[in-house]
């Protein structure tokens, strides 16, 4: 194990501690490709400041991917940036941005499967990748909400469009927002929580 | 699974399963666990843990099941999704979010 003195460790700053009552956490995933704003998202949201959890990936799971590790990264690391926020005294709120490819989330133990569900993130210039990530999320019965980046310079298109392209259930709720905005990308998650709620009210979670 | 220190069973660790330390570092600790149980003096969680000691998330655990067995560390379980979403739950986080 390769693992520096523990003199040299930073922890948390004194005002990133959480009180002595926090008692239970739960998770929400935000879950994109490579460069859609999944950190940026967790970054305008989180009271601290975002951190990295790292995996190292067998050779066994390495395959080709043209989205991944598409500038210096040789792939055989994955890592996953993560946010928190503080509810109540009692409950902490955890926002973890994941990779879209699926062979990468066995990495990280009940991942989705404990999640409360999972804002995909898309942007509109590359929506092919987020295809199998919806796939993939219905197949696990994982309850998510689509949100889509707004950037500058992507296409723009109506949501009827958007939820025709990526074949998605009319109570799927897709929402546009700017990851980089706190009030915007609090609204996705509102979004999500009220879906859930929905959901939990119409006893249709499974 | 792991035994609680009530011989409870307790689920595998999760990512944001919050870490409390229980005791001092014994003169017989590795320096990871010293490490560790300073980093969790108040509670933390497994993915915090992992980022802060710089080490893999499997590892992590790994160190864990070890403090955890040895009484060094406590676990807070994480509230997962139920078959029926607890609606009070849900609505406590949505309360939460509104301050942001």
């Amino acid at each position: 194990m390769d693992f520096k003195g523990s003199d040299t460790i930073p922890g948390p700053r004194t005002e990133d501690q959480l009180p002595h009552t926090a008692e239970a956490a739960v998770k929400i995933v935000i879950v994109g490709g490579f460069g859609v704003g999944k950190t940026t998202m967790v970054g305008s949201v989180s009271e601290i400041r975002p951190l990295t959890t790292e995996e190292t990936m067998t050779q066994a799971g390495i395959g080709v991917d043209d989205n991944f590790g598409s500038d210096s990264k040789t792939a055989t690391t994955v890592a996953m940036d993560f946010g928190r926020i503080s509810i109540t005294d009692q409950l902490v709120l955890y926002l973890f941005g994941t990779p879209g490819q699926e062979r990468f989330w066995f990495l990280w133990n009940g991942l989705f499967e404990g999640a409360l569900g999972a804002v995909v993130l898309i942007d509109t210039r590359r929506l092919e990748v987020s295809f199998d990530v919806i796939g993939r999320l219905e197949e696990r019965g994982v309850p998510f909400v689509v949100a889509v980046n707004s950037f500058p310079d992507a296409p723009r298109y109506a949501i009827a469009d958007l939820r025709a392209a990526l074949d998605l259930d009319e109570e799927i709720p897709i929402i546009e927002c700017d990851a980089r905005r706190r009030a915007s990308s609090r609204d996705v998650l509102m979004t999500l929580m009220h879906f859930l709620h929905s959901l939990a009210m119409s006893g249709a979670l499974r | 699974m792991v035994a609680g220190k009530d011989g409870a069973e307790r689920a595998e660790l999760d990512l944001v399963t919050l870490i409390v330390a229980s005791a001092d570092p014994p003169p017989s600790a590795a320096p990871e666990q010293a490490a560790l149980l300073r980093l969790c003096t108040t509670p933390l969680s497994v993915a915090e843990l992992s980022a802060y000691l710089s080490l893999p998330f499997s590892a992590m655990t790994v160190l864990l099941t070890d403090m955890l067995t040895a009484d060094l560390v406590t676990a807070r379980a994480p509230i997962v999704r139920q078959a029926v979403a607890d609606r009070s739950l849900l609505e406590a986080v949505m309360h939460g979010l509104q301050r942001l």
